[in-house]
Parts: C-alpha cells; sequence; structure tokens
C-alpha cells in the first residue's frame, strides 16, 4: 500500500499539488483523474521520487520515502516499475535489448535465464514475435506493451502508468487497460494509472482519485463515480452531451424508471 | 538564470558522477560503446582536418619565407610547431566540440525530452554516472589519440605537399624537422588535449542534461552548448599557454 500524506508542490511560487492525502491500495488498481493541468502527473512524478515533493509524506508499505538515504532509494526503486507516458524506450536497442536492459543492470542470472525472463514478460504483454524490432519500427499501441513488459520484468511491488492509454485508438486502449489489470490482480501489486480516459475509469478503476486544480476534489470506485454528486467531477466525466444523457439514461434505469432490458436497436 | 547558477548546476553535476556504479560490466560496456563512438567516429574528420592545415601551413609559411639568409627547413620547423602546439590540439577540438559536443547535448537533450532519462532513473539508475561519466571518459581517452594522430598527419600533409609541389623537397623538410626539436611542445599539447576534451564532452552533457522543453529547446541547447564549448576551449587554450608556456 502507498499512503501519501498533505503532499505539496509548486513551481515558481504557483502551487500545482495543494496539500493531496490518499492511500494506494495493493492488488488494485488506484486511478489518478483529472483534467489536463490538473497535477496528476506532477502528483505521480512526487510518487515516485521523480520531483521532490515541498512538503508531505510518501510512505511505501509504511517506510517513509523522503526519508531515505541514496542507497535505500534504489533498493525501493528496484521494486517500483513505471510506464511511461511517451513509453520511454530507449531508441537505440531493440525491444528486447530494453527490456533485458534492467536486468543486465541489476540481476546476476545467465544469458538464458535472462532472456527466459524477456519471452517471458514478452509473452505477457502478446508480443511473442517483436523481439528484434526497434522502437522506431513498432505502433503506439506495441510501444506502450513493450512499457509495460520493461517495468514488469523484475517482478515489481508498485506498477505506476502514466495515462497509458494517450494517443491509442480504444480498442487499443481496452488491450491495455486489461493488461494492466491483469497484471495488477496476477501479481498482486499496487498499481497507481493516472488517466483522463472514462472508458478506463470504468474499466479498471478500482480506486479513483479526482483531482481538480492540484487538490482532491473526489475519491471513491468506479461503481461510485457514475452517481456522484460533485459537480466538478461530473462536469468532467460527463463532458459531451451524449454522455449526459447516457448518465440520464443510467440513473433512469437504477432508479426502475425505464426497463433495463429493453431492445437498443 | 545567471551564469553563477549555472556553474553550479555544471559543479553538482560532476559532482553526482562520482557513485558507486550498480554494475560495473555495463558501465565498462558503455564506455567501450562511447569509446568506439567518439574516438573511432571522429577519426575520419580529424583526419581530413589535419592532413589540410599541415598542407596549407607549409604552403603559407613558405609564401611568407622569401628572404633567402633564411634556410629553408625553417618551414618544417614552424610547420612543426605551429602543428604541435596549436593546430593539432585547438583546432581538432574546436571541431571535435562541433561534432562531439552537439552530438551528445542533442542525444541527451532527446533522451530527456522522450523520458528516457527519467526510465533510468526510475530504475535506480545514476544517470549522471551511467549517462555522462562514460563519455567524458572515453573522451578522456581518445581525444589525447586523436590529437596525436592529427599531429602526424598534420606533419606528414605538410611533407608531402611540400615535395609534390616542389615548394619544400622531402629531404629538406625532414631535416628541419629534428632541428630544434622541443620535447616538452608534445607534453603541452598533450595537457591541452586532456583538459579540451574534458570541455567539449563535459559542457554538451551539462546543456544536454538539463533541457526543458521539445524539440526546438534540444537544438537551441546544442547550438548553445557548442558555442560555450569553443569560447571555453579558447579560453583555456590562452589560460594553458600563459601558464605552461
Amino acid at each position: 500500500m502507498i499512503t501519501i500524506k498533505n503532499i505539496e508542490k509548486g513551481f515558481d511560487g504557483r502551487p500545482v499539488i495543494d496539500k493531496v492525502s490518499a492511500e494506494f491500495e495493493t492488488g488494485k488498481c488506484n486511478l489518478i483523474i483529472g483534467a489536463s493541468g490538473s497535477g496528476k502527473t506532477v502528483l505521480m512524478k512526487c510518487l515516485v521520487g521523480l520531483i521532490t515533493p515541498d512538503a508531505g509524506e510518501i510512505e511505501y508499505d509504511g517506510v517513509s520515502f523522503g526519508n531515505m538515504d541514496a542507497d535505500s532509494r534504489k533498493i525501493m526503486r528496484s521494486k517500483i516499475g513505471m510506464l511511461f507516458q511517451g513509453s520511454a524506450l530507449f531508441d537505440s536497442m531493440t525491444v528486447e535489448q530494453n527490456i533485458l536492459f534492467p536486468l543486465d543492470m541489476f540481476t546476476k542470472g545467465t544469458r538464458a535465464e535472462k532472456q527466459k525472463r524477456v519471452d517471458e514478460v514478452l509473452d505477457r504483454v502478446n508480443l511473442s514475435q517483436a523481439h528484434k524490432k526497434y522502437p522506431a519500427e513498432i505502433s503506439g499501441g506495441m510501444k506502450k506493451r513493450v512499457g509495460i513488459a520493461r517495468a514488469i520484468v523484475l517482478n515489481p511491488q508498485y506498477l505506476f502508468c502514466d495515462e497509458p492509454n494517450s494517443g491509442l485508438d480504444p480498442q487499443t486502449s481496452l488491450v491495455i487497460d486489461r493488461l494492466i489489470k491483469e497484471i495488477t490482480t496476477d501479481y498482486n501489486i499496487t498499481t497507481v494509472v493516472n488517466t483522463h480516459d472514462m472508458n478506463s475509469v470504468m474499466e479498471i478503476g478500482d480506486r479513483i482519485l479526482y483531482m481538480f486544480e492540484g487538490h482532491k476534489e473526489w475519491e471513491g470506485t468506479n461503481k461510485e463515480i457514475i452517481f456522484s454528486k460533485n459537480d466538478r467531477l461530473n462536469n468532467f466525466i460527463f463532458a459531451s452531451e451524449f454522455l449526459k444523457d447516457a448518465k440520464d439514461m443510467r440513473m433512469l434505469e437504477v432508479s426502475g424508471k425505464i426497463d433495463n432490458n429493453r431492445n437498443m436497436d | 538564470m545567471n551564469i553563477f547558477t549555472r556553474f553550479g548546476q555544471f559543479l553538482l553535476m560532476i559532482r553526482g558522477m562520482f557513485t558507486r556504479p550498480e554494475n560495473m560490466r555495463m558501465y565498462w560496456k558503455e564506455l567501450m560503446h562511447q569509446c568506439s563512438e567518439l574516438g573511432i567516429g571522429s577519426l575520419g574528420i580529424v583526419s581530413i582536418i589535419s592532413l589540410f592545415i599541415g598542407a596549407v601551413s607549409t604552403v603559407q609559411t613558405a609564401y611568407q619565407f622569401v628572404s633567402p639568409i633564411i634556410p629553408r627547413s625553417v618551414i618544417a620547423q614552424i610547420v612543426r610547431d605551429s602543428v604541435i602546439l596549436e593546430f593539432a590540439p585547438t583546432i581538432t577540438c574546436i571541431v571535435l566540440a562541433g561534432v562531439v559536443g552537439s552530438k551528445i547535448s542533442s542525444e541527451l537533450g532527446n533522451m530527456r525530452v522522450s523520458e528516457q532519462i527519467d526510465a533510468l532513473e526510475m530504475m535506480g539508475i545514476n544517470t549522471k554516472a551511467y549517462l555522462i561519466l562514460p563519455k567524458i571518459m572515453a573522451a578522456m581517452i581518445t581525444i589525447p589519440l586523436l590529437v596525436i594522430i592529427a599531429m602526424t598527419l598534420g606533419i606528414w600533409g605538410g611533407r608531402f605537399v611540400g615535395d609534390v609541389t616542389g615548394i619544400l623537397p622531402h629531404e629538406i623538410y625532414d631535416r628541419g624537422l629534428v632541428e630544434s626539436f622541443v620535447p616538452y611542445n608534445v607534453t603541452f599539447a598533450l595537457t591541452k588535449a586532456y583538459t579540451f576534451s574534458f570541455i567539449i564532452t563535459a559542457i554538451p552533457a551539462y546543456f544536454g542534461y538539463n533541457v526543458r522543453g521539445g524539440a526546438l529547446e534540444i537544438g537551441r541547447s546544442s547550438t548553445t552548448a557548442v558555442v560555450v564549448s569553443c569560447v571555453v576551449i579558447l579560453l583555456a587554450d590562452y589560460i594553458l599557454a600563459q601558464v605552461l608556456l
């Protein structure tokens, strides 16, 4: 479990994160959602230590991340996997070399053992045919899957995904979402996903934290979010008339005013 | 950001490079890769420049020496000392500041902007140590060797042109080369080469590593890195000449 308490961060005197507290549970997909510029990415970078917060506490399973010395932080980082928004694959390396890199750097196994692990994780993300391809030769969705494979190759306890669906079509987004969900439950890891894709929210959002202008505006599950009375959250989720109508329909269904088994043709 | 802040950041970057490597074998592999990239990759341009600088030096020196009382072998001495003292270390390094410096700056800048540096940090790798230190060490290993090659080719280029054009027969040129030779000049040139190798890798690495923004900023930082490296090389050249000669 990851616990954050009163995290604050500002740039050039402008607050970007304002006293955010939350808990991200193990074995669940914890989503941070919010409009662009709401502070999601900054909060995630604070969580993983890429940005140092101005105030507040971050604890990984009860151990304070901020108070760790450099060596302990390195050890902790080896337990964290991260999928970046642009995948952040190493351009000069093939898919296989990208995944092999953390193994070569941090493990002592034989070449055959490492290769076996690479094959395993590439199979896990359904990319068993892409070993020798360079990042420039594969699609956006494949890059994300390679990013996930690299993030999980060292069996992390915590997985962070920054906008895993950005730039992907809805079908590929669904594949990535399901993959993240499966990995989270199969390996029982703490997953934190940063997104503004409502499909992801409904598909994998076990716990959801809604950020608005740097502060935590709402927290709940994907079952609760649709019935939320929070206007800012509703404006964010149901931004289009189509979605507003869909929500109204759903409310009517739930209240029994219309038959939810009606013929949609 | 003023010059003192930047200098402070630069010093912190240098200090940050010196930590225990996460995996010595991987660092060694990276060092060898950089030696190949920076050293062997620059061999062609260094060879071409050195040959022509030696050739032009011979022609221009002969052009200025019209007095019959000065022996013609002096031309070879002047070419030799010019090449060893200035052309081989300084001109080679200024060219390398452009070639190697822009490469380092844009490579690190691109890695920064595309979050590859963040990805390495996330794995628990000290990116200053893994990405910058091998480049500086590789430059300090290979650039002095390139300067030695530049000295040899420069002097040989002068000899070849002198002979081919009839300005200076090679017998006289060879005699001139060994007359009044001061071995300390080579030591001085290599001292300059070591200093310049640090400058042409550390400064572009600083600018590339600290890029913020996108493609435009990468290009801008690359240009700034080359300009600053060249100015610092010339400044260091003057200081070393003043102190060591």
